[in-house]
């Protein structure tokens, strides 16, 4: 029995880069508020530089409110489009046509601590994943993993995808 | 509230660096209820096949719109902070339009504002998006 050769870790690291890249390319507004996403196999994590115009309270400062629901908000989304390319990906696809983006239905924000005028990061845990519906949550800390500074609750209608090759 | 508190509040938002790089502009304001616009940009945008604005850019306006409800409810101190929000998107915002939200402080108690808010973007009478928060208020002399 002959058994097929694995492919180079180099190969399957370019393909996955090359498909989280393109994904997050094709948002105006992701690179508008430099979002950055960073991939440990499947995991992501998203990155938010400090930038002064993030600001929102220039007396303490803080992060604007806004920004922060904002970048979580875009963690679960490319979380979520992520999580339906990654098979693909893993079947050895070149991701040609990337799949629409979900649509967020809402979103509940909890602020749990002042933002600091410094970078942010944020996972999200999609928590169910349905065909229709899929619910997430996701956080973002600063300095301290332990201390989050803002959590939040989403719900998103799942794109139709479905091609006639399916 | 009197031209003079208005024109000062206007300042306040648009002095906001966020606020400012969203290009948002404050209206109206005074006695716990705000209206604050942004104006259409291709950077804010969310959907590249649709043109139509990221959710994160309208819950930054309805986020800000609130929050200046609160600090001009008479009852209120001169800082406030988000507790929580939580955001109904009801459709896509009309790729093009500016996007106008209106905020109410309907209560406040001595530790809280709570508001509701709503952005619309005149294509139709159904909002963009609603949202209720509540923020945490410093509370003035009274």
């Amino acid at each position: 029995m002959s058994r097929t050769k694995p492919e180079p870790i180099q190969v399957v690291k370019e393909r996955r880069d090359a498909a989280l890249s393109a994904l997050v390319a094709r948002v105006p507004y992701i690179s508008f508020m430099g979002f950055e996403f960073e991939r440990r196999g499947d995991e992501l994590t998203a990155v938010m530089p400090y930038r002064p115009d993030l600001i929102g309270n220039t007396s303490l400062p803080a992060l604007h409110g806004g920004a922060l629901a904002a970048f979580l908000e875009v963690t679960a989304l490319i979380t979520l489009s992520w999580s339906m390319v990654w098979p693909k990906i893993e079947a050895g696809e070149t991701v040609d046509v990337l799949p629409k983006f979900p649509k967020t239905i809402d979103l509940t924000v909890d602020y749990l601590r002042s933002g600091l005028p410094r970078d942010a990061y944020a996972r999200a845990e999609i928590t169910r994943a349905g065909r229709r519906y899929a619910s997430v949550q996701v956080e973002a800390w600063q300095d301290n993993r332990a201390r989050p500074t803002v959590h939040a609750t989403g719900h998103f209608l799942m794109p139709d995808n479905r091609t006639s090759n399916d | 509230m009197s031209a003079d508190r208005t024109e000062i509040a206007r300042q306040f938002i648009a002095g906001l660096p966020h606020c400012d790089a969203l290009g948002m502009v404050l209206t109206t304001i005074g006695e716990g209820e705000a209206e604050i616009y942004m104006p259409y940009s291709e950077k804010l945008v969310g959907d590249p096949e649709s043109g139509v604005i990221h959710g994160g850019a309208v819950s930054a306006l309805m986020d800000t719109c609130a929050g200046a409800a609160v600090m001009s409810h008479p009852k209120a101190g001169p800082a406030t902070a988000t507790l929580d929000l939580r955001i109904d998107y009801m459709r896509a915002a009309k790729p093009g339009a500016t996007i106008t939200a209106h905020a109410i402080c309907y209560h406040m108690t001595r530790a809280v504002g709570f508001v509701r808010v709503s952005a619309t973007d005149g294509a139709s009478d159904v909002p963009v998006a609603a949202a209720t928060g509540a923020f945490a208020v410093e509370r003035g002399k009274s």
